[in-house]
């Protein structure tokens, strides 16, 4: 009823290939963007900021740039940290060395390096196949932590090998504040998924998505697979590689060669897996949910009466509950918390019919 | 030139502990298909339940027998809750489901047995054996001369048992085995249930090297090339890989480390894995697929 | 009819939990914690925070600091630094009014996160025994304050025993000195302090790297055994100790002459290696053991009253344990000292950090607390974080560690300029203006 799609009709080309068909889906997206930018700037508090919204947004960036690589391009890949890191790293250097670079403009050279190194550990792909190929994007993550670490250049011969984030000030104003940070990081993240988002509609993205159902069929089409594949590295690394500068710049301030190591590389695939192979949105659900589930049960226990469980075990029987609703998702939704929610969109087109 | 043999056999001796680990990974995706990222993990529970179980005054085979019982029992469980609900999945989503598992096994480890780090001594002495001029370890020749056993073992177990003969249909063609009347579901129990006790033993010698305790169950990441040289269904391809992984690791770490800088042992062997697949792609022994448009 | 009830119980309601926070305000010092007690590095902080927490109540359990009574709460983070950043945010503001002392992450990562948010927030930031060097700088870094010993500390003690032992330190011209060293930040933080001692004093020193996490160290270790050094340094951490003792032993090479530093240093480093690990010496700001009598107190008043917070009561007494009892003293001294100034009441974390700059802990002080030959005699200042710099030798016996030497002082006198300097680069790229530590109190 609500939903309803009656009457809206599209009376151009242009009307026909928009992103939002749906009236309806367009306020919504612009009351959401309105909420985002000025609502929670004005009633969140440091804690909220700091440590929920920011990860948050990083994740589902990290989460876009593995999905186009893994999700619709269809090569497995462990190493996302790795390009994060780099991007990271390569941010800090080029603010570092060139005195006077604006902030983004360190944030987007820090990404093309991250897919320059990208492409680099893709080319493997192109001669190896399926499961195997995660040996390459391994073989990346473990140098590139090397790498960072054996070298001091990399850190300013920083005796503890660490990078702490420039001053972050755009045109003058400074985001340094909590609430800048958080500006800061949903600007670009907004802007980079609108980018994405084009990115998979487009002509690349269909080549992908036929390059990731069956290779041998795309290249007997005339699909160049070379191409196809070495974009889908170079541009995972492009969107790893801000969001690892993000990570170090507006959320941590400093961060260690370790802090991008195999744990955060599953982390990023655990969002993809949950959150939805092959979706935009899935994300944004699935960074939501690595970011807000440990908080919640942790929160959940402290409502407990203390004493009663010891601190320790709680963390245990937490690991024990994540590793179990992984495996109930991957049973119960193999899509994803997206399809979730497409079927809910789905409900609520014909609502209050039920089919 | 003592020293170059010195580090090639202690390399490849190292190696051989490596291909411990890789067998467990070998035996569950010959059986079922799935590359089992929880080893890792079963690795460090089994090792874990028999050390707490030992240092609590059951006597030494007591205590194998019992957690050689409790690997079953998670062998038997993980069939039903995780395989069977997932079966004709893709590959990746069974990894994930063992990623997962690998989460609910290290915390249940941990919540039972606590996470103190406990020494974990086998008998025998690690004085070094002089051969010839060249230094070897006693420890890690006990445990090539156990990873032999093992192997002869297995084979036996696959060509000579009817279980064996099962599960080497299953791994050929699940579908034909179907047909035939092999219980899929047993197979696959017994299967993780052989693992368990492959990582109960990969368990005992690495907690003698390290100590039993957490990081133990990093060492998937050493087994991960080996596999991938190898090739991810065959055991002689684990012992091979585990050999050339070895040895080459530690021939790189001291005569290109100097070169390029140290510490270089945890992606050398990825690069090396990832050199070898571009010549042979799947691996030394593993089963090339074949793709149909 | 409907709303005017409404109100009234509503305003009734109100007033009565306003009546339970009033009659609640008891005046608490809280202190956050965020602790680990799984993942690979647990058996340190199972034994760190279960040593401060009971220190905790047994300062309760005397009445508190000057009747104001200490409280906490603990956040687990499993040593991952985002963790520990969120726990921090989480816990900085306080627990039910009462106001936070000081931050006590006991990890180098998690550290180094928060050190920034700790400056804009003003609560003190307690690495003991680690951290960042140049945080010993408290005008640069007002905030920071790595007790008693900091990593540059650490390897001129070691060198000045080995000098000791060689028989002065001109004896050391000639000699071998291999520095075994974790993949880390944490590792490389000492190479150039060793290779300027090197230079000073004529020995040659090699770094040896392990890459993390340290399961495997054969090249490593048969590499040493090649070049036969005098003495391996080793700045180990977690699995990578003992695996480095066994490797040892499995190429020959004599425990009594590997020197462990201090995340070196604890009966769970030495224990899994078993008989490797017999000779094996490491420093300690601290000895292990249950003689003093602050622990005989906290015995008393605490374990045997039920309420230690050890899982395993053997661990009584431990390094780790030990260290968290030494921590808990030097936080509450603080706290004492700042409430001279400031009043006997709760007091904020910019409070409590001019109390950690006065803290001063002579012999007579720490025979009052019971702590003589556990705590070294502290003196901290502006510009002087870290106040001591000084750390016995132990070795271990196979069941136990035992202290062979008397206190070895760290040469700070050369460190201090590099120190100093490494401060001004990093007030250089913040951005920061240095306190001037002549005209502050």
């Amino acid at each position: 009823m609500l939903y309803n799609e009656a009457g809206q009709f599209s009376t151009s080309y242009a009307g026909e290939r928009r992103l939002f068909r749906l009236r309806q889906d367009r306020y919504a997206l612009a009351l959401l963007l309105a909420f985002a930018f000025v609502a929670v700037p004005l009633v969140g508090n440091d804690y909220w900021f700091s440590a929920i919204l920011i990860p948050f947004l990083v994740l589902s960036l990290a989460g876009l740039g593995l999905n186009l690589l893994t999700g619709y391009a269809g090569q497995l890949s462990l190493g996302s940290a790795a390009f994060m890191a780099v991007g990271a790293f390569a941010a800090y250097n080029f603010g570092l060395r060139l005195p006077g670079l604006p902030l983004l403009a360190s944030l987007f050279l820090g990404g093309v390096t991250a897919a320059l190194v990208a492409v680099v550990f893709g080319l493997p792909s192109l001669r190896i196949k399926g499961f195997y190929l995660i040996v390459s994007t391994l073989a990346a993550q473990f140098f590139v932590s090397w790498a960072l670490t054996k070298f001091g250049w990399f850190s300013n011969d920083n005796a503890s090998g660490v990078i702490s984030a420039p001053p972050l000030t755009i045109f003058g104003a400074d985001f340094s504040t909590p609430v800048g940070r958080y500006l800061l990081t949903l600007g670009v993240v907004a802007a980079l998924f609108w980018l994405g988002k084009n990115l998979v509609r487009s002509e690349l993205g269909r080549n992908w998505m036929a390059v990731r159902d069956m290779d041998t069929a795309a290249s007997v089409i005339g699909i160049p697979l070379l191409k196809t594949k070495l974009l889908a590295f170079a541009l995972s690394g492009f969107f790893l590689g801000i969001a690892g500068s993000l990570w170090a710049f507006t959320y941590l301030g400093t961060v260690e060669p370790h802090g991008f190591d195999l744990n955060r590389s599953f982390q990023v695939l655990f969002i993809i897996i949950l959150g939805g192979l092959g979706s935009i949105l899935g994300n944004f659900l699935g960074a939501a949910f690595m970011v807000l589930f440990p908080l919640l049960l942790s929160n959940l226990a402290g409502l407990l009466p203390v004493g009663l469980v010891d601190p320790a075990q709680l963390e245990n029987l937490q690991k024990f509950i994540f590793g179990a609703l992984i495996i109930v998702f991957l049973i119960q939704e193999p899509e994803g918390l997206a399809r979730l929610w497409q079927r809910c969109r789905e409900r609520a087109r014909l609502w209050p019919l039920r089919y | 030139m003592e020293f170059f043999f010195e580090v090639l056999l202690g390399g490849l001796l190292a190696g051989v502990m490596y291909s411990l680990v890789a067998i467990g990974f070998v035996l569950i995706y010959k059986a079922s298909g799935v590359f089992n990222f929880a080893q890792g993990s079963m690795v460090l529970f089994a090792a874990l339940t028999f050390v707490s179980l030992h240092e609590r005054g059951m006597p030494f085979w007591l205590a194998f027998a019992v957690t050689l019982a409790a690997m079953v029992v998670i062998a038997l469980l993980v069939e039903r809750f995780v395989l069977r609900p997932l079966v004709n999945r893709s590959p990746i989503t069974l990894f994930m489901a063992t990623l997962g598992l690998s989460y609910m096994i290290e915390g249940a480890a941990q919540a039972l047995w606590g996470a103190q780090v406990h020494g974990l001594e086998l008998g025998i002495s690690d004085e070094p054996l002089a051969l010839g001029g060249v230094l070897l370890s006693q420890f890690d020749l006990f445990a090539a001369g156990t990873a032999a056993v093992l192997v002869t073992a297995l084979s036996l177990l696959f060509s000579k048992t009817r279980i064996g003969l099962s599960l080497r249909a299953v791994a050929d063609d699940p579908l034909a085995a179907l047909a035939v009347g092999i219980r899929l579901q047993r197979i696959w129990a017994v299967v993780w249930a052989v693992a368990g006790f492959v990582g109960l033993v990969a368990g005992l010698l690495w907690g003698a090297r390290l100590g039993v305790q957490f990081s133990l169950s990093l060492v998937v990441l050493k087994a991960l090339p080996v596999l991938i040289i190898g090739g991810f269904s065959s055991m002689g391809g684990a012992i091979v890989g585990g050999l050339i992984i070895g040895a080459f690791e530690k021939l790189a770490e001291i005569y290109l480390g100097p070169v390029i800088g140290g510490g270089l042992e945890n992606w050398f062997p990825y690069v090396l894995a990832l050199l070898f697949l571009l010549v042979r792609p799947a691996g030394l022994f593993g089963e090339r697929a074949i793709e149909r448009v | 009819m409907f709303k005017p009830t409404f109100a009234r119980r509503l305003v009734l309601a109100l007033s009565l939990s306003a009546a339970a926070f009033a009659a609640q305000a008891e005046p608490e010092q809280y202190f956050p914690l965020q602790s680990y007690r799984v993942g690979p590095y647990a058996a340190g902080g199972t034994g760190f925070f279960g040593g401060f927490i009971d220190y905790l109540q047994y300062v309760n359990a005397n009445g508190g600091v000057n009747g104001v009574k200490l409280t906490w709460s603990e956040c687990e983070t499993e040593y991952v630094v985002e963790k520990g950043v969120e726990c921090y945010e989480r816990l900085k503001k306080g627990l039910n009014g009462a106001p936070a002392a000081a931050t006590n992450p006991l990890s180098v990562g998690i550290a180094y996160a928060t050190l920034d948010r700790s400056t804009a927030d003003k609560l003190p930031l307690i690495t003991i025994n680690h951290g960042r060097t140049d945080s010993t700088d408290g005008s640069v870094f007002p905030y920071a304050f790595p007790l008693q010993l900091n990593p540059y500390s650490e390897v001129s003690a070691i060198v000045n025993y080995i000098g000791k032992q060689a028989g002065g330190l001109d004896k050391l011209k000639g000699q071998k000195i291999v520095t075994l060293y974790h993949g880390s930040p944490y590792g490389k933080e000492t190479i150039p302090v060793l290779d300027l001692l090197a230079k000073k004093y004529g020995f040659t020193v090699e770094h040896v790297e392990v890459p993390h996490p340290g399961n495997e160290q054969q090249s490593q270790w048969l590499s040493i055994r090649r070049d036969k050094p005098d003495w391996v340094i080793l700045r180990g951490w977690g699995v990578m100790n003992p695996v480095a003792l066994k490797t040892a032993q499995k190429v020959g090479f004599p425990a009594n002459r590997i020197i462990g530093n201090i995340w070196s240093n604890s009966e769970d480093d030495a224990a899994p290696a078993g008989a490797a690990a017999k000779g094996f010496i490491s420093i300690t700001t601290h000895p292990s053991g249950t003689q003093f009598p602050v622990l005989q107190g906290i015995k008393k008043t605490v374990v045997d009253a039920g309420k230690g917070n050890l899982a395993d009561p053997k661990r009584f007494g431990s390094v780790y344990y030990n260290l968290g009892v030494v921590n808990g003293i030097l936080n509450v001294e603080a706290v004492r000292i700042a409430q001279e100034k400031f009043g006997k009441k709760p007091l904020t974390g910019e409070q409590v950090r001019w109390g950690f700059e006065n803290l001063k802990l002579d012999d007579a002080r720490l025979k009052a607390l019971g702590a003589v030959g556990l705590v070294q005699p502290l003196k901290l200042s502006c510009a002087d974080h870290e106040g001591g710099g000084a750390v016995r030798f132990q070795q271990w016996d196979g069941q136990k560690w035992s202290v062979i030497s008397d206190w070895v002082q760290a040469d700070r006198a050369l460190l201090r300029p590099i120190i100093e300097e490494s401060a001004r680069k990093y007030a250089k790229e913040k951005g920061i203006t240095p306190r001037d530590c002549a005209k502050e109190g």
